[in-house]
């Protein structure tokens, strides 16, 4: 396959639900190898733009090109999403979520997906409904991390948790991602514990860009680290 | 071996650069020395691995470092280049220092003796001698020397 310059690309994308534009005129490009913070406060359209991305939601207007195609069913079978709510059956163990994860997807890579689960205190007898939130939370990421997926996407994965365990999945993204290979977009309000592993971020406000750069050169430009820039922007 | 207390204000992979230069300064690092892989060195300072690559980039255009083929990247091995990073250290620091005193209205003459008075003073002759900063968050209180 030739290579991609642009691993993401949306050109003013809008996206209308009754009552409220979640997206309106949303334009940015992200290259292989890269983490973008996806950052804003709530409302600002994380969360669709990042289903938009994943193939869950369709646009209304605007251009949306995922590894270099309209998002569809083969852009999906490469793209991890961590999606902010649980989505597991109560009723199963962690075991047969993995198992029922894994018949999903090609990519599936049961090693990984097992030193993942040690490495986060998880255990394949676990039930589902016995988890804690923080537990769920680390489950919902060996799912996404365990495949060999070309684009990842997490929102909020570290919303409402311990610290040990924002910790944990910090350790774990870095350690997971593959810069050579992968590309991955991460929205989060954490941005203190997080701003270290993006190369840029975009601050997104009532459904539009505010802002969008690498990390290292708002800080050059504004000597503020990137919490304190939101805070700023969103004073 | 490279132990950096990161200050988000600034970027990030000139902090990394920091960091090896003054390992290199104290002795932490000699030339020749072989420096942690891009992706080690990621996990071990929770960093993004463009971040450090575009660090080690640099240190390598700057003549810093080296990168050998299949072997990693090393300290240049020269001689004089700790003299040359510890006097480049030192000129940052004392310019930085300059600029200060003379946003705060000082002359020359007044940086000259001030700095003069306060190395010749008893007070510095007793407690400005040559100590590292309390460990952060070990908080036991004492002075590492």
């Amino acid at each position: 396959m030739e290579k991609l310059t642009y691993f993401v690309k949306a050109d003013n994308l809008a996206k209308r639900f009754p009552g409220a534009n979640a997206l309106d005129g949303v334009s940015f490009q992200i290259g292989q190898g890269e983490i973008l913070g996806l950052l804003g406060p709530n409302g600002s359209g994380k969360s669709t733009l990042l289903k938009c991305i994943a193939g869950l939601l369709k646009p209304d207007r605007g251009r949306l090109e995922v590894l270099g195609r309209f998002p569809n069913r083969e852009t999906k079978s490469q793209i991890a999403y961590l999606p902010e709510i649980d989505y597991f059956y109560r009723w199963m163990k962690v075991g047969e979520v993995l198992k029922f994860v894994s018949a999903m997807y090609g990519d599936w890579q049961w090693d990984r997906a097992k030193e993942l689960l040690g490495f986060m205190n998880l255990s394949e007898q676990q039930g589902i409904s016995s988890l804690s939130k923080g537990m769920r939370a680390r489950l919902r990421l060996v799912v996404a991390m365990a495949r060999d997926a070309k684009l990842v996407l997490l929102d909020e994965p570290l919303s409402g948790l311990d610290p040990s365990s924002r910790g944990h999945i910090v350790d774990v993204i870095l350690s997971e991602f593959k810069s050579s290979e992968q590309t991955m977009i991460l929205s989060t309000h954490e941005i203190g514990e997080t701003e270290a592993l993006f190369d840029s971020v975009l601050f997104l406000e009532k459904g539009t860009v505010r802002l969008m750069d690498r990390a290292d050169t708002l800080r050059e430009q504004r000597n503020l680290s990137i919490n304190d820039l939101f805070k700023e922007v969103y004073l | 071996m490279i132990k950096i207390n990161f200050d988000n204000s600034q970027p990030i992979y000139a902090q990394i650069m920091d960091g090896v230069r003054k390992a290199l300064v104290r002795g932490d690092l000699q030339p020749g020395d072989k420096l942690p892989s891009q992706r080690d060195l990621a996990t071990s300072l929770k960093v993004n691995p463009n971040t450090i690559q575009r660090a080690y980039r640099d240190m390598e255009l700057i003549g810093l470092v080296e990168t050998l083929r299949g072997q990693g990247t090393f300290i240049k091995q020269e001689d004089e280049i700790v003299e040359s990073v510890r006097t480049e250290m030192i000129n940052t620091m004392v310019r930085g220092f300059i600029l200060e005193m003379k946003s705060l209205g000082c002359d020359t003459a007044t940086i000259v003796t001030t700095v003069a008075h306060q190395l010749d003073s008893d007070y510095s002759q007793n407690n400005i001698t040559e100590v590292d900063p309390p460990v952060e968050g070990k908080g036991d209180g004492r002075w590492r020397s």
